[in-house]
C-alpha cells in the first residue's frame, strides 16, 4: 500500500479507535491493575496475589459461578429453540402474522426493569397472577422468588420471554433470505417436513445460529437489572450471578479490588467462551 | 426586515445575561435522596425543597431522586470521584462508618458555628442520633427515620372472633392470634395468613427487632464488633422459622419487602411488620379498618431505628456547606418534619415537632402515627459495622439460609459471627 493511503486508512479508523481505547481496552488494562494493587478501596505500591486467593476461597463465588453457568446453559437453547420457532411460525402465510410479530417482539422492546417489577408482582405468592392460576386448579402455589430451588429458574423463564422475541428477528430475516427453490426442489423430492427443516432451513440458518449463540452467551452473563428487582440474588445467593455479584462487591462492600478480580475473572470466561465459540462451531457452518 | 428582527433577538438574549448576572451569585447544592417504601415520596421531597427555595432566593437546591438506599450512596460516591461532587445528601443512616473510611463527609459540629446552630444539633430524639453519632461526633443528622411497627387489620381481628383494640403484644399473642387468623381454604391451601415479617430487601433490620426482643444487640457502637451468635440472637432466628414452620402463621420460605404491603392491602395477611414510613400509604389505600401497634415483646419489647440521615460531604465549601446546613434545618425544622411525617408515615425527627398544632391534632384524630415516636423508649441502633455492606450481607445469607430451611440457625449465625469477625479483624 502507498504511504497516503496508509494514513487515510488509520485516519478512518481512528474515531472507533479512540472509542475503544477509551471505553474498553483502558478500563480493562486498568482493571487488572487494580486487581493486583491493594486491597477493598486502597491502593498499595506492592503487587498481591491476595484477589485472587481469596476467590479460591470464597464459597459465595462458587455458588454464583455455578448459578452462571447454570442460567445460560438453560436459557440460551431454549430461547434459540423458541425463537427458531417463532420465527418460523410468523414466516408462514397467515392472517394476522404482523401481530403476531408484533407481539413476539414486545417484550424486547421493554426496559428490563419495568419488565421486572411487573414478573415481581407475577410471582409475588398471596397476589400474584401465577399463583393465582395455580390457585384454580387446586394448587397451594409456590413461592416463585424466596424457595432457593425455584428462584433461578423463575429469573430463568423472564429472561427467556424477553430474549427469545428479539432472536426471533434476526430468524425471521435470515429464513426470507433463504431461496424458495430449494423448498421447491423438496417439494418434487417429496421430502417431509422435518427433512426440510433438517436438511434445508436449519443447515442455512447456521450463520444466524452462530451469531445469536454468541450475542445470547453473552447476554446470559452480561443481564443482571432483573435481579435489582426480583432477588436481589437471593434468597441466600440461590440466584446471584457473576456480574450482579461484581456489583454487590464495588457499589455494596466497596471492596473494587476484588471486583477488579471477579471482573478478570469474568473476562476470562468471556474469553474462553467466544474462542470456543468461533473455534469449534465455526467450522461447521456454512456461508453462502 | 429580517436584520431588524435579530437586532431585537441580540438585545433580548443581552437584556437576559444582564438580568441573569445577579442570580448567578446563588449557592448551587446538589442532593441525591432515596425512597424505600414506594409511594409519592418523591412530590413530598420536591414540595419541601421548593418552599426552601422560596425562603431562601440565594439557594439553589437540585434535589435528585436516586433510587434505593444502596443506589443512592452509589450515585453519591460516583459523583464524588467524578469531580462533580453533590453538597449533601440522605443516605442510609448506617452507612456513617464506610462514609468515615472514605473520608467523604464532615462532621455537623464542624459546620454549625451559633450556639442556635448548637442547639439545634442537640434538639432531636436521642435514638435517632445513634447511629449518626461515632466518636462523639455527630456525621448524620435524622431525617426520614423510622422503626418497624405491627401494622394489623381490624376487619380481620374482628372475624376471627379477637379483640381488635388488644394487638398481640408478646410472641407467645402473635403465635396465638396468628394461629386464629390463618385461614385455609377447602383445598387445604392457605388463603389468609395469620402473619407477615419480610425477609428480602432488609432481613437483617427485621432481624434487629427480633434479636432486641430477646435483650441482645447486634454490634457495638464502635462498629468493630458482631454478636451474631449470642445465645439469645440464635433463639430470636429459631422463632422466626417457627412462625413459618411450627406455628405455620406465616409462609415458609423468603418474603419479598417490596410486595408485603399490597399482600397486607389485599388482606391476604393479618399481621405485617413494616417500616412506619408505609403508614400513610396504607392509609390511604386500605379498604378495611386497621391498626398499628408496637411489636410484640420476646423478653422485652424492641425495634431498631432505620432509614436515612442528612450528610454533608467533606466536597463542599464553606459556602456550600454553610447553605446545606440552612437546608438541612429547614428540613428537619419541627414544621417540615411535622409536615413530613403526616404525608409519609416516618417520625417527627423531634419532640418539638409533634408539639407544632399540626401534627399533635393529627396524632389526636390519627393515633397510629405516634405509634413509633412512642417505640423509640424500646429501640435500638440498626445494625453498622466497618465493612456494612459485606457484614450486613453475611447476616441477611444466614437469616435466608435458615428460613428456607437450608441451614440451622446455630450453624448460619456461628459462620456468619466468624466471617465478620475475620473481616472486622482488621479495624480494632
Amino acid at each position: 500500500m502507498q504511504p497516503t493511503r496508509q494514513i487515510q486508512a488509520w485516519l478512518l479508523l481512528l474515531p472507533a479507535l479512540c472509542l475503544l481505547v477509551a471505553f474498553t481496552h483502558y478500563p480493562v488494562i486498568k482493571t487488572i491493575v487494580r486487581s493486583f494493587f491493594g486491597f477493598g478501596t486502597r491502593w498499595e505500591s506492592q503487587a498481591t496475589l491476595e484477589n485472587y486467593r481469596y476467590l479460591l476461597e470464597d464459597e459465595v463465588l462458587m455458588q454464583v459461578l455455578y448459578n452462571s453457568f447454570l442460567y445460560a446453559a438453560i436459557t440460551v437453547p431454549v430461547s434459540i429453540v423458541l425463537a427458531i420457532a417463532m420465527a418460523l411460525w410468523v414466516n408462514s402465510k397467515m392472517a394476522g402474522k404482523g401481530i403476531l410479530r408484533t407481539a413476539y417482539f414486545t417484550p424486547t422492546v421493554l426496559p428490563m426493569i419495568s419488565v421486572a417489577n411487573i414478573w415481581l408482582f407475577f410471582y409475588s405468592p398471596e397476589i400474584g397472577l401465577l399463583n393465582k392460576l395455580l390457585g384454580l386448579v387446586g394448587h397451594g402455589g409456590i413461592n416463585w422468588l424466596g424457595d432457593p430451588e425455584v428462584a433461578l429458574y423463575s429469573l430463568m423463564a423472564m429472561t427467556i420471554w424477553k430474549e427469545a422475541g428479539f432472536f426471533m428477528i434476526f430468524y425471521l430475516a435470515a429464513l426470507q433470505t433463504i431461496d424458495s427453490n430449494l423448498y421447491h426442489a423438496a417439494a418434487i423430492e417429496n421430502a417431509n417436513k422435518w427433512t426440510v427443516f433438517r436438511r434445508i432451513t436449519f443447515p442455512l440458518l447456521m450463520p444466524t445460529t452462530l451469531f445469536v449463540l454468541v450475542n445470547a452467551l453473552l447476554n446470559a452473563f452480561k443481564l443482571v437489572d432483573h435481579l435489582f428487582i426480583l432477588t436481589k440474588g437471593g434468597p441466600n445467593n440461590a440466584s446471584n450471578l457473576l456480574l450482579y455479584y461484581i456489583f454487590e462487591n464495588a457499589f455494596s462492600f466497596f471492596d473494587t479490588a476484588y471486583a477488579a478480580a471477579l471482573t478478570v475473572l469474568m473476562l476470562v470466561i468471556l474469553v474462553v467462551l467466544a474462542l470456543l465459540q468461533f473455534g469449534v462451531i465455526e467450522k461447521r457452518v456454512h456461508y453462502r | 426586515m429580517m436584520w431588524i428582527n435579530r437586532l431585537r433577538q441580540t438585545a433580548a438574549a443581552a437584556a437576559i445575561f444582564a438580568f441573569a448576572a445577579p442570580a448567578a451569585a446563588t449557592t448551587e447544592l446538589t442532593m441525591f435522596y432515596p425512597v424505600a417504601v414506594g409511594g409519592a415520596l418523591t412530590k413530598i421531597v420536591d414540595g419541601i425543597v421548593a418552599d426552601f427555595e422560596t425562603a431562601n432566593p440565594d439557594i439553589d437546591v437540585n434535589a435528585i431522586y436516586a433510587g434505593n438506599y444502596n443506589d443512592a450512596r452509589v450515585k453519591a460516591l460516583a459523583a464524588l470521584q467524578s469531580g462533580d461532587p453533590a453538597q449533601l445528601s440522605v443516605m442510609f443512616s448506617i452507612d456513617v462508618h464506610e462514609l468515615m473510611g472514605l473520608d467523604a463527609i464532615v462532621p455537623f459540629d464542624d459546620v454549625v458555628t451559633t450556639q442556635e446552630e448548637k442547639d439545634w444539633l442537640g434538639s432531636f430524639y436521642p435514638a435517632l442520633m445513634e447511629n449518626g453519632k461515632v466518636d462523639g461526633k455527630t456525621y448524620g443528622v435524622p431525617f426520614q427515620r423510622s422503626t418497624i411497627v405491627m401494622y394489623y387489620n381490624k376487619d380481620m381481628f374482628r372475624a376471627a372472633g379477637l379483640d381488635p383494640e388488644k394487638p398481640p403484644t408478646s410472641w407467645e399473642e402473635l403465635a396465638e392470634a396468628g394461629a386464629a387468623l390463618t385461614k385455609k381454604n377447602a383445598d387445604g391451601n392457605v388463603d389468609q395468613w395469620g402473619a407477615m415479617i419480610p425477609s428480602t430487601g432488609y432481613p437483617y433490620w427485621m432481624f434487629g427487632a427480633l434479636t432486641k426482643q430477646q435483650g441482645e444487640v447486634l454490634m457495638n457502637q464502635a462498629g468493630t464488633e458482631t454478636y451474631f451468635n449470642n445465645p439469645g440472637v440464635i433463639d430470636a432466628l429459631n422463632f422466626w422459622k417457627d412462625l413459618g414452620t411450627k406455628y405455620s402463621v406465616m409462609p415458609e420460605g423468603t418474603i419479598e419487602w417490596g410486595t408485603l404491603r399490597q399482600n397486607f392491602l389485599e388482606q391476604k395477611t393479618a399481621i405485617m411488620w413494616h417500616s412506619t414510613g408505609n403508614l400513610t400509604t396504607v392509609k390511604k389505600n386500605a379498604s378495611f379498618d386497621f391498626g398499628v401497634a408496637m411489636l410484640p415483646a420476646g423478653s422485652e419489647p424492641g425495634s431498631p431505628t432505620g432509614g436515612g440521615n442528612f450528610y454533608i460531604f467533606k466536597a463542599a465549601s464553606d459556602e456550600e456547606r454553610a447553605a446545606s446546613l440552612k437546608l438541612v434545618r429547614f428540613m428537619t425544622s419541627p414544621e417540615q418534619a411535622a409536615k413530613w411525617s403526616i404525608e409519609t408515615g416516618y417520625m417527627g425527627v423531634s419532640p418539638a415537632a409533634y408539639e407544632t398544632t399540626e401534627l399533635s391534632e393529627y396524632v389526636k384524630t390519627f393515633p397510629p402515627a405516634a405509634i413509633a415516636r412512642d417505640q423509640l423508649q424500646h429501640a435500638t441502633a440498626e445494625l453498622s459495622t466497618h465493612q456494612a455492606g459485606r457484614v450486613r450481607k453475611l447476616l441477611d445469607d444466614a437469616i435466608q439460609s435458615v428460613l428456607t430451611g437450608q441451614s440451622t440457625a446455630e450453624d448460619a449465625l456461628n459462620s456468619a459471627q466468624k466471617q465478620a469477625e475475620r473481616i472486622l479483624s482488621r479495624y480494632k
